[in-house]
């Protein structure tokens, strides 16, 4: 067929596509028999640049249908899913199921966090002038001002000190978390490190703090928002160690690819993370700064607790299907 | 083996993409305008947000958290892989196969960016991007993403005057990109040098006949067979 032929007998079939193309990058959407005719003309249009690049077709001939070839590739193969239903299964299932099945991972970093904290706590309550190896001068003074019943004052802080705290805990923590699962990455040193740091500051906090008396401030504060809060940052350190360890030990993967299916293990984690860390910015600005009496802030705080493990450790589990892995009795 | 920066990826219908992949530099200063904006912007969201006390701190300090993490994610997922400083570099991130990027993607490839920075000014980023074949830092690895120069529009080739003549061998697809870039290139050629190339094809002619022939040639590849 010479080539003039080719194009009569094509050429209606490509400006279809173009048409269908233009609409989609404009991210309109097509009349439906457009839909339906696009993967089929995409389909006989690389049937056809194959065969004028074969048939040695001009070369002006060749370039336009190669790049008519690329703008439809890029739009057939655009990922686009419907975002609310992705949310709610997300929330529902996904996210406590994604936490789960790296549960020795979120174990490992939580432990790096309690053990440091105790062991830092139990130093301090032996000798607390060891408060200063691990907390300067400056923040142990700012932790007195803040909690101690005979310093600080609560007179003065109103709506405007909850919205600024609350951008501050968003901007603070969140950097936080997305950081230490990023220094996993660097053979899970730097989520090590994170977790032992903020352990071992946590801890000499609470045990400054109880020595100064100041225990029931601390505690009453931290309690509630604690949950999400304290749980965020040991679920980054888990997914940070996760993929630190892809990259160490890959095991029968080639390192690239462990990478690769390590983030996406991690991803819905860190997805939860962020929605964890929102939520305690809000508790910790609007719920954590008021001032009530102990046994309703600890009750609150223990729910939050008790529903954020019972979330975590048993949303979204699916029946066992009967007969499905134990084969038939 | 040819040594250059384009990869060619060939898809399961049997076409290939060929992408050309962008290296640190222009990835630099992509970077380096985006950090211009983003400090921009946030500068003139502080001015009124000043008016409202500490209130607007905090909306502030929030604007802040969005700008350090979800600029370049939401610019790239919602914009084809393109944040304003991609754009004006002619750069794109697209995936690895060369399909167009999505949030996920963006979001793992960002959010790794404090790997990529340690210990500073991108140093592991930037040797890992010499030492991967594709030049990828951390997170395009773990992302499955690539940093592609955007193609230019094709430019119309302006039509050649004169009359042409059939090649008197038969030309493979390699041949006919030989040819176009010798009439691309020609009018940047002295015509000496124009002369030497085209002996290359005709031996047996005087360099000036060669290369008319060879012009001739080339007028009738570009017309269309």
């Amino acid at each position: 067929m010479r080539q003039s032929q080719f194009e009569q007998r094509y050429r209606p079939q490509w400006e279809r596509l173009e048409t269908s193309l233009t609409a989609l990058e404009a991210r309109r959407r097509p009349q439906a028999s457009a839909l339906t005719d696009f993967t089929a003309d995409y389909q006989s249009l690389c049937h056809q640049l194959a065969l004028a690049r074969e048939r040695g077709y001009s070369l002006a001939l060749q370039e336009y249908l190669n790049d008519l070839m690329l703008r439809a590739h890029r739009q057939l193969y655009r990922y686009r899913t419907p975002l609310l239903p992705g949310l709610v299964a997300f929330f529902t299932g996904g996210f406590p199921r994604a936490v789960r099945y790296q549960w020795r991972w979120h174990l490992v970093s939580t432990l790096c966090f309690v053990l440091s904290a105790g062991l830092v706590w139990a130093m301090i309550l032996h000798d607390p002038e060891l408060v200063h190896t691990v907390v300067g001068p400056q923040q142990v003074a700012e932790l007195e001002e803040m909690y101690h019943p005979e310093l600080r004052d609560v007179s003065g802080r109103d709506r405007q000190d909850d919205v600024m705290m609350f951008g501050y805990y968003i901007y603070n923590n969140i950097g936080i978390a997305f950081r230490t699962f990023a220094g996993g990455l660097l053979l899970g040193v730097g989520a090590l490190v994170a977790m032992l740091f903020n352990g071992s500051f946590f801890g000499a906090a609470a045990g400054h703090l109880t020595l100064a008396g100041a225990a029931q401030p601390f505690f009453t504060f931290v309690i509630a928002h604690g949950a999400p809060e304290l749980t965020a940052i040991f679920l980054a350190g888990g997914a940070g160690l996760r993929m630190g360890w892809a990259v160490l030990a890959p095991g029968s993967w080639r390192r690239v690819d462990a990478l690769r299916r390590a983030a996406g293990e991690c991803l819905p984690v860190m997805y939860g993370v962020f929605a964890l860390l929102v939520l305690a910015a809000f508790i910790e600005a609007f719920w954590s700064s008021r001032e009530l009496a102990p046994q309703i802030k600890y009750g609150v705080g223990a729910a939050c607790w008790a529903l954020l493990a019972l979330y975590l450790l048993f949303a979204g589990r699916q029946r066992r299907r009967q007969g499905g892995r134990h084969g038939p009795e | 083996m040819r040594i250059d920066d384009q990869l060619h990826i060939d898809t399961p219908e049997g076409a290939r993409l060929t992408l050309s992949l962008a290296g640190p530099l222009p990835r630099a200063l992509a970077y380096g305008i985006d950090l211009a904006i983003r400090g921009l912007a946030l500068a003139l969201v502080a001015i009124p947000l000043m008016l409202f006390g500490r209130g607007g701190m905090g909306l502030y300090l929030v604007m802040l958290f969005l700008m350090e993490w979800f600029y370049p994610v939401l610019f790239e997922a919602l914009w084809q892989g393109r944040t304003p400083g991609k754009r004006m570099m002619g750069l794109a991130v697209v995936h690895g196969n060369g399909a167009p990027l999505g949030f996920n993607g963006s979001l793992v490839r960002n959010l790794l960016r404090t790997a990529d920075l340690f210990p500073m000014f991108y140093l592991t980023g930037f040797v890992v991007m010499l030492i991967t074949r594709r030049s990828q830092r951390l997170g395009d690895l773990a992302a499955d993403t690539l940093v592609i120069h955007t193609p230019p529009a094709r430019p119309a080739r302006p039509h050649q005057d004169g009359d042409s003549e059939a090649p008197d061998w038969p030309l493979s697809r390699d041949d006919q990109l030989v040819l176009l870039a010798f009439t691309d290139r020609g009018a940047r050629l002295s015509a000496e040098r124009q002369e030497e190339l085209a002996a290359l094809a005709y031996p047996e002619l005087a360099p000036a006949a060669a290369r008319e022939k060879l012009q001739r040639v080339a007028r009738h590849v570009l017309g269309g067979a």
